[in-house]
């Protein structure tokens, strides 16, 4: 070991201006807290939170804890994530396979949303469709019916609700038919290594993803029914919709705005993969007698895939962080609910702060984690 | 003329199927116009349902007629190749060209032809079309926020004179090139800070802050004929005694009013706003934001494993959480961590918690960058005998950078994007301005007016930075 000055000192140096840093933001956060008698703490996280939520999957009021009101925050972050995402992958690959497209008409309107969406900034965006755009929708009582049972009106989007007899089979059903399928394929890719025939996997796949969930209904026992919404009269000019699923402006505009938004993200990173493969790599596939269908699936997905997950990953990771803008249309998200009205209940500025940010971090890391793994899984594996 | 089967058209009797295809094309296209236009249905005495369809039909049966390969015709191959190569090409390249056309006339009258341009009152604003009077009425609050109207042309004149300042490497010469690096490093930011704390607020020169660009600057230049032996210590300790020297030795508290520009009001943060606010702090926070986030990339890299996991810690805390809730730290939680009578304005607030936010994502692409290269350049830097700092500066970053153009010209352009977020601080730029003129009780009603105006201006001063970058990807572009 020669430890030379020079080595050891630019370290030193940095640990030491980081732990004054820390060391001076503590110090002082302890004598501001000592000044304003505020005590340090994460105890009011059981306290009752005496405030209500407009939107909330689970059961939520004024009497639950802090802690409830966090979980209410969170779920409804996650849940505008999910729908988010998934809109955004579908309409996001299909720009994305357009721009790609030989037809001059088709690849320039989609060249034209990727440019026109990504180049507004995306609060303006949530803003127009939350301010302009849904507040020209019909109230209740004008609203007409898509399809019978939707009700797209000025207070939300109404759609039936479903109404399970032993859902949980039905889930149980479902779970079993996955599985099924994976053993199938791992048996399928098994008997194609060794003898060489091929199992209609997909076929199959299909088959069972239907047959399964069907057999729970004809013998497990399993109803559905819809409740379509309602108009009911509350008072001469006010109206409601009673019954079915309320979905709240505030969700439909950031969901909208969102997916929009990131699907031209996600288009050009299709675009990219698409383009990253090589021309030779298709005309060899087609050289030795595959078909088309082959030739995509076989050849051309797994290496563009290859190039698209990652940046997909990091819009996905985007969308989950951009959907905190929520707070600005007052959807109660978990920056609006634990953030917003929380801290302005409690005070306690640094443990909401912290928990906010630890929570994001947790979410980012996991989906990072998770995506690294596929990553791995289907990146090339050299002998 | 042979016999012609209408289910395969051919060369062989071309002019049959041309004409007949093109007429079918051109009628579909005439009744979606006059429909969409002037309101005429031409197909209004068929049934509902037939009377919807019957453009797309003809017009397909049309472009069916006229896919027609190696024609001979110019025009025609060209049509037949861009928009017209299957059947399923055919029908998409119809739905496209009727969406176009039926969606241009509401459009227009909304934009144009019913909307009210004269007047300043809401009075004027009858028609069904949009409402640019609102617009023209609240202009200066979009632009400047609540400055004072009589001050404005203080923010006018330093935006005219930053750039005319910019834009002086366009005209450097030859010999004066070499120290354009430095120019906008050092110089430029240093001039467009004065600028804006001198004259658009109107606050003293000298203050503790200044002292430390001065002494951080002096340091600077001194290190150039520095020893390369001693400039390791030597930048350890110079800039903290010149500062100390600066502040406790040569200026005193009197020097503060003397360096006051007279007749220029003091105009605080809080009332600056607009489009121009948005401008300073995207200003601002590209240039911190692109040194911190170099000298991360740099640290992520380090062979010292402390600086690296430091380094590493820092980026992936801020990629990790989203920016309202940074804002939210910095307007909340971090006064918490200052000393009681230390006050940090909200606007600088606002700049470091956006330059940190970004400076982690310049720093991820700037890393990128500098994996990219390949091994040798740092060989060969090192076999002339290049120390660390030398083999960075002049082999290292400037064929890095020049790799992550798009990479950084995106960041940019995410930041400008960002910068609405400031209303979470208090601050409104344009887009809290519209949010604030939306409510006021004369002109209720305008919201649309006025996102359309501010995702124009969005707009432009995006894609005019996108096409830009990618001007600067071309002209730096080298084979390798």
């Amino acid at each position: 070991m020669n430890f030379k000055l020079k080595d050891i000192v630019p370290q030193l140096i940095t640990v030491l201006a980081v732990v004054l840093v820390f060391g001076f933001f503590t110090y002082n956060a302890q004598i501001n807290m000592e000044n304003r008698g505020i005590d340090f703490g994460y105890g009011f996280l059981s306290q009752e939170s005496s405030f209500d939520v407009q939107f909330s999957l689970i059961e939520y009021d004024g009497s639950h804890s802090y802690f409830r009101a966090y979980l209410v925050g969170l779920l409804n972050t996650i849940l505008v994530s999910v729908i988010g995402i998934i809109i955004a992958t579908i309409l996001g690959v299909i720009v994305g396979i357009a721009r790609l497209s030989p037809n001059y008409l088709i690849n320039k309107f989609a060249a034209f949303y990727v440019e026109f969406f990504r180049n507004i900034p995306l609060l303006l965006q949530i803003f127009f469709w939350y301010f302009a755009a849904l507040r020209a929708l019909p109230l209740p009582q004008d609203a007409e019916a898509m399809f019978g049972v939707f009700f797209l009106t000025i207070k939300g989007l109404y759609v039936p609700a479903f109404i399970w007899q032993n859902f949980n089979i039905f889930i149980y059903s479902i779970i079993a038919a996955i599985i099924a399928i994976i053993v199938i394929r791992a048996h399928a890719k098994k008997v194609q290594e060794n003898q060489g025939k091929q199992i209609p996997v997909f076929l199959i796949s299909i088959g069972l993803i239907f047959i399964l969930p069907l057999l729970s209904f004809l013998i497990g026992g399993v109803r559905l029914s819809f409740e379509v919404p309602v108009l009911k009269q509350l008072a001469t000019t006010s109206f409601i919709y009673e019954g079915g699923v309320s979905l709240p402006p505030e969700l439909i505009a950031l969901t909208l705005s969102l997916s929009l938004y990131t699907a031209t993200f996600i288009a050009e990173c299709v675009r990219a993969g698409i383009q990253g493969v090589g021309k030779g790599q298709k005309e060899a596939a087609a050289s030795i007698g595959l078909t088309p269908n082959q030739v995509l699936k076989l050849v051309i997905m797994p290496q563009a895939l290859r190039i698209i997950i990652p940046p997909t990953t990091n819009q996905y990771l985007n969308l989950t962080k951009n959907s905190s803008l929520a707070a600005a249309i007052a959807y109660p998200d978990l920056v609006l609910v634990f953030a917003g009205t929380a801290l302005m209940q409690t005070g306690k500025a640094i443990e909401i702060v912290s928990i906010t940010m630890f929570t994001y971090l947790t979410l980012s890391i996991s989906i990072s984690i998770l995506m690294n793994w596929y990553n791995k899984k289907i990146a090339i594996q050299e002998k | 003329m042979s016999n012609i089967n209408f289910l395969k058209p051919d060369r062989t009797n071309l002019n049959t199927f041309l004409y007949l295809g093109s007429f079918l094309f051109f009628i579909s296209i005439l009744d979606v116009f006059l429909n969409s236009f002037f309101r005429l249905n031409l197909t209004g005495f068929l049934p509902n349902f037939l009377s919807f369809l019957l453009p797309l039909i003809l017009g397909f049966v049309g472009l069916y007629f006229i896919r027609i390969e190696y024609s001979g015709i110019k025009n025609l191959d060209l049509l037949n190749k861009h928009i017209n190569t299957n059947n399923f090409n055919a029908v998409l390249s119809l739905l496209i060209i009727f969406i176009i056309i039926k969606s241009l006339p509401p459009i227009l009258s909304w934009f144009v032809i019913d909307a009210s341009f004269a007047g300043d009152t809401k009075d004027v604003c009858t028609g069904s079309g949009a409402c640019w009077t609102y617009i023209k009425v609240w202009m200066r609050r979009f632009m400047y926020g609540m400055y004072p109207n009589a001050e404005q042309w203080r923010i006018n004149l330093s935006f005219v004179a930053l750039v005319l300042l910019g834009s002086v490497g366009y005209f450097a010469t030859d010999k004066f090139k070499k120290y354009l690096t430095l120019y906008y490093v050092v110089i430029y930011p240093l001039i467009a800070f004065l600028f804006i704390f001198f004259f658009i607020s109107g606050g003293p020169v000298f203050f503790d802050f200044s002292y430390g660009i001065i002494a951080a600057i002096l340091s600077i230049i001194i290190g150039f004929f520095i020893p390369s032996k001693f400039k390791f210590y030597y930048f350890l300790i110079i800039p903290l005694a010149l500062y100390v020297i600066l502040k406790y030795f040569l200026f005193f508290e009197e020097y503060i009013e003397l360096g006051k520009l007279d007749g220029l009001n003091w105009v605080e943060t809080g009332a600056w706003g607009g489009l121009s606010l948005t401008f300073i702090i995207s200003f601002f926070c590209l240039i911190f934001c692109f040194p911190i986030g170099m000298a991360f990339a740099l640290g992520r890299r380090s062979e010292f494993p402390l600086i690296r996991y430091i380094s590493v810690g820092f980026i992936e805390f801020w990629r990790g959480v989203p920016l309202i809730t940074v804002l939210f730290m910095s307007a909340v939680m971090f006064p918490m961590f200052l000393p009681e009578d230390f006050f940090i304005d909200k606007l600088v607030r606002a700049i470091i918690a956006i330059s940190l936010f970004e400076a982690a994502y310049v720093a991820e692409v700037i890393r990128g960058g500098l994996q990219a290269l390949p091994r040798g350049q740092y060989e060969a830097a090192k076999s002339l005998g290049m120390g660390y700092w030398k083999m960075h500066i002049f082999v290292i970053l400037p064929q890095a950078l020049k790799l992550v153009i798009p990479g950084i010209a995106n960041t940019f352009l995410a930041l400008v994007k960002d910068t609405p977020l400031i209303f979470v601080v208090g601050l409104l730029e344009i887009v809290g301005m519209l949010n604030l003129a939306k409510t006021n009780p004369k002109w209720l009603g305008f919201a649309m007016e006025g996102y359309v105006f501010a995702a124009i201006i969005f707009w432009i001063i995006c894609y005019a930075m996108s096409k830009y970058s990618y001007n600067l990807e071309q002209k730096y572009k080298t084979d390798r």
